[in-house]
């Protein structure tokens, strides 16, 4: 890297001066570029839609710049505060929020709507790294049950909203910072067997209702007017794309209404129609490459605080991934996560695109503080 | 922190924190591989299937309508059934051109610009393969018609279904209410999931109340279709769950009745069982066929309900809001009492009016009474006591008390729509017009005039609780069962048990009143049953008429209030300004069965228009529910 950086193109010597990392730059492009050629096929070959993700893309772009001009060192520092003032903000959600459809998620500010679950996405990882990284690693027993109270906190109160798919996300953020920290795996398996024992302990103090709600969830074709309509329809226009895919706005299924939300959650579904196997394991392999270059960067961070942050960072972008996807192609439950950078829709692009902002501060900082 | 950092071996934290990332990776590589091999699966292996799927066949999810449940009432009569219909219904994806085919059905059927509107706009909207509905109610001959040419006609449907169908007509209407077609504002406020099929929904009363019992759970169909939309084969289907009947502690014969008594007047009846506030009646003339409403009224016909001065649609028994008069004027004596501000043998003098200390403005009564004492007050409804009593009470004391019987607020019947009413005291008037109370005020409202407003279910309730000395009662309309859901007011979170909910429907919204003195009571239902028994009662003309023992109450509503120093002329006052005429009653005064509240808009005095209607409601009831030998029952 450092050859690079002696003999790099100008463009990229501006990158590297402006904090940025050329390499994760690059996948993020491609895979934004990716989603824009989609995005027109799914939307209809509306060029509003394109026009108005281009601005959000801007938008998100320009925070993650703004992010990788902080140092790490001041990140740390505002962890704690960052995390209590979201605790903060998630309980007055819950007393004072904006109602939409059927949750409370929004705090309305006068000019600007907060949706304070989404910050948690980054609060989270960052408050679980600063408390692990503070002291040797790997945690004892002691800080491992305290983060376990940091990381459940939250959750709770963003699945109390109700919105599920956002606390899955923030509790696998934190989960990540556990594992990267070192968590032993006696403790790991301990306490995924614990959960496993307490299913049916749960599962026995719900009410009828909620049980259904949860049979919906795991097996969605037994919804087929929901949640498996979406599941039915979706796994067609895949199917049917074959080996080499249907062609670019040639998708028949998504493009002739059959396929619900086909430019949000579902917009996969339109890709494996239209590009077919080898688009898929393409764009597979460009989110792999994004994840890689983001672990490795973790791995070389200047301390424990950067390399837990990173890397948590970096595993919580793979969960929208593999959720989503997994999603789309009928292998997980429905539930509402974005197709990260492709997906239509604004405040994922901007909380993502922020986190790899803090990614490359992480990197672009370390020669600063080397001794 | 310095303490422990020392300790720290920061070459093995980096270590392990590499041989944890490339864990992760490892991990994320591993779940990228399961991802690609299903695609690898969808798109390779099963790629035959999904295309055969998408491109020739397609599978398309039909749901399937659940039927919506009946409606009795309490002895099982039908109040609301679904009839056979025929519909005619255009799919988009088979309907080539719009125009021409509407222009070529033109001599088939007969529909109007109304109904082509309403197509389109549903057009817009629709899935391409579901078919919008353009005329409801073929008749046989059309279907006839139709049927022979139907291969002139591709993407033109003849649907059978049900129709909600009222067979009483505007009997009940203002209880019963009506479905119909869904509208945007219905689609905003129900799950869609459960409506993908449905085309009616319940707008108003019960129909509206019960609509989760009554609507059930629709079915779904998986259908194979071509390219042209045609259903090729059924692949499977699952039954809807049809919706729950219910019956109502309405009785239809009692509801006839009342609407018959009313007659060309407009006004209001509630009957009430005073025991556990089963409303038996509920009328609210005049009223009209919720029948029109079905399957979209016509826009004149509904102008003409709309605009109408005797405001047909209007529900008088839950949302007129009408002064009381001097129907208050028991549970004011008995504030009375209760305050010790009388005695119950404590006579005035009344001199046909009333003046307050130092003023020279007369508070007329409607006439002279002479020396009366309390019960001669109620009975011969003497307005002098009343002014003066309510001088002695206050203003604040007297709303506090007449609150207690769930005056001015709404009495949570199992109806939407349900009025406040008003029961004002001097914060009220302060915050809501920002005045101060002034004490001439406090003597009209006395005898139920002023600002105070209730509606004839509340006076219905109110004196059921009368009736019950101090037990309040929730009205309901719903009898049995346990219905998963009412709507009333305000959006339930999680459904419930259903007894739970029946059981907190049936929770009345006021605290049972206690008296210091329980033979407060006793005194106040004698001088009600001295209304219509006693000499001088203002409703002796019913007392004679009936065989069973009537406790009540006559009322005048001011609707005009006459300038000082005039006289009120029936007769001259156009008969919209006239009074409304009020009158609540219970029987037997001993044991009571039922609980009456009348009101005839502009029907002048209560005794002479309203007291009768009461009078042949509880004689038909008792002499069709003859309470049993006195002394057997046991009230509750």
């Amino acid at each position: 890297m450092l050859g690079a950086r002696a003999r790099g193109a100008p463009l990229t010597r501006l990158l590297l001066a402006l904090r940025v990392d050329p390499p994760l730059l690059l996948g993020i492009l491609a895979i934004a570029a990716v989603g824009m050629v989609v995005l027109y096929s799914a939307g209809g070959e509306s060029t509003d839609l394109l026009i108005q993700q281009g601005v959000r893309l801007g938008i998100g772009l320009f925070v993650m710049l703004v992010a990788a001009q902080i140092p790490p060192r001041n990140l740390r520092l505002w962890s704690p505060w960052l995390f209590a003032a979201g605790l903060g903000l998630l309980v007055w959600v819950l007393v004072a929020g904006e109602m939409g459809g059927g949750a409370r998620r929004w705090i309305d500010l006068g000019i600007v709507t907060v949706q304070p679950s989404e910050g948690m996405k980054i609060a989270v990882p960052m408050m679980v790294a600063w408390y692990l990284g503070d002291r040797a690693l790997p945690p004892s027993f002691g800080r491992v049950l305290v983060t376990g109270a940091l990381i459940m906190v939250p959750v709770a109160l963003v699945a109390w909203q109700p919105d599920l798919g956002t606390s899955l996300l923030i509790a696998s953020a934190g989960a990540f910072g556990l594992f990267l920290a070192g968590l032993r795996w006696r403790l790991m398996l301990g306490f995924l067997l614990t959960g496993a024992a307490l299913i049916p302990v749960g599962w026995h103090m719900m009410y009828d209702y909620q049980r259904r709600r949860v049979l919906t969830f795991l097996d969605p074709e037994s919804d087929p007017l929901g949640a498996g309509y979406h599941i039915i329809q979706s796994k067609i226009a895949v199917g049917s794309g074959g080996l080499y895919g249907k062609g670019w706005l040639n998708g028949t299924q998504s493009r002739l209404d059959f396929l619900p939300e086909r430019s949000t959650d579902f917009i996969f579904a339109v890709f494996g129609e239209e590009f077919g196997f080898f688009g898929g394991v393409l764009l597979l392999f460009l989110y792999l490459c994004v994840i890689g270059r983001a672990l490795y960067i973790s791995a070389e961070a200047q301390d424990s605080f950067g390399r837990l942050l990173a890397g948590s960072l970096a595993l919580t972008f793979f969960v929208y991934v593999v959720v989503n996807i997994g999603m789309v192609i009928g292998l997980l439950p429905v539930v509402g996560v974005p197709l990260p950078l492709v997906s239509y829709g604004g405040t994922s692009m901007v909380t993502l695109l922020c986190a790899f902002g803090i990614i490359m501060s992480i990197r672009s900082h370390k020669r600063l503080l080397a001794p | 922190m310095a303490g422990s950092d020392r300790l720290r071996d920061y070459e093995h934290e980096a270590g392990l924190y590499r041989r944890r990332a490339v864990a992760a990776g490892v991990g994320a590589l591993v779940l990228v591989l399961v991802l690609a091999g299903r695609l690898f699966h969808l798109q390779y292996l099963s790629h035959e299937h999904y295309a055969t799927l998408s491109d020739d066949n397609r599978v398309r999810i039909e749901a399937i309508a659940p039927t919506r449940g009946l409606i009795h009432d309490r002895d099982g009569r039908i109040l609301a059934e679904n009839l056979p219909s025929f519909t005619l219904e255009l799919v988009p994806e088979r309907v080539e051109d719009l125009d021409a085919t509407l222009e070529r059905l033109r001599s088939f059927v007969d529909f109007d610009s109304a109904d082509v509107e309403r197509l389109r706009r549903a057009w817009q909207r629709a899935r391409p393969f579901e078919g919008v509905p353009l005329r409801f109610r073929l008749s046989r001959e059309e279907v006839a018609r139709l049927s022979v040419n139907r291969h002139r006609f591709p993407g033109v449907d003849i649907v059978a279904g049900l129709t909600r169908h009222y067979p009483w007509g505007r009997t009940g209407v203002h209880a019963l209410g009506y479905v119909g077609r869904l509208d945007e504002a219905d689609l905003q406020r129900l799950d869609p999931r459960s409506y993908r099929a449905t085309s009616h929904v319940g707008k108003n009363g019960i129909e509206y109340a019960y609509e989760e019992v009554l609507h059930g759970d629709p079915g779904v169909r998986r259908v194979e279709v071509n390219v042209e939309g045609r259903v090729l084969r059924v692949l499977d289907e699952q039954a809807p769950v049809p919706g729950e009947d219910i019956q109502l502690t309405l009785d239809l014969g009692l509801q006839r009745f009342a609407e018959r008594l009313l007659g060309p007047e407009d006004g209001a009846v509630v009957a009430l069982d005073p025991r556990d506030g089963a409303v038996l009646a509920l009328a609210s003339q005049p009223g009209f066929d919720p029948n029109l409403f079905v399957n979209g009224i016509g826009r004149d016909t509904y102008a003409a309900l709309r605009d109408s001065p005797s405001r047909p649609l209007f529900n008088r028994a839950i949302r007129g809001q009408y002064p009381p008069g001097s129907t208050i004027k028991p549970i004011i004596a008995l504030n009375g009492l209760e305050r010790k501000s009388r005695d119950r043998d404590e006579e005035i003098h009344c001199r046909g009016y009333y003046t307050l200390e130092g003023r020279s403005r007369r508070y007329r009564d409607w006439k002279a009474h002479g020396e009366v004492d309390l019960s001669d007050a109620i009975s011969q409804s003497c307005d002098v006591m009343f002014y003066d009593l309510a001088m002695d009470l206050g203003m604040t004391e007297m709303a506090g008390f007449l609150r207690k019987f769930g005056l001015g607020q709404p009495t949570g019947i199992d109806l939407p729509g349900e009025r406040d009413g008003l029961i004002p005291d001097p914060e009220w008037k302060r915050r809501n017009r920002g005045e101060p109370w002034y004490s001439g005020e406090t003597v009209i409202h006395g005898i139920g005039q002023g600002y105070m407003q209730v509606t004839p279910l509340q006076l219905a309730t109110a004196t059921a609780q009368i009736a019950n000395r101090g037990r309040p009662v929730r009205p309901h309309l719903l009898a049995e069962a346990g219905p998963a859901e009412v709507r009333t007011d305000t959006k339930e979170e999680a459904p419930q048990n259903g007894d739970a909910v029946v059981a907190r429907a049936r929770e009345p919204v006021v605290e049972p009143v206690d008296l210091k003195v329980e033979t407060d009571w006793d005194f106040v239902i004698d001088a009600m049953v001295d209304v219509t028994e006693g000499e001088r009662g203002t409703a002796r003309a019913i007392g004679w008429k009936s065989p069973h023992t009537i406790a009540g109450k006559t009322g005048t509503a001011q609707v005009f209030s006459i300038a000082q120093g005039e006289e009120y002329d029936a007769e001259a006052i156009a008969k919209q300004l006239r009074d409304h005429a009020l009158f609540v009653a219970f029987a037997p005064a001993k044991a009571p069965r039922i609980a009456v509240a009348v009101l005839v808009e502009n029907g002048g005095s209560g005794s002479a228009t309203a007291a009768p209607v009461a009078q042949q409601l509880i004689d038909r009831w008792l002499e069709e529910h003859p309470p049993p030998a006195d002394g057997e029952d046991d009230g509750g």
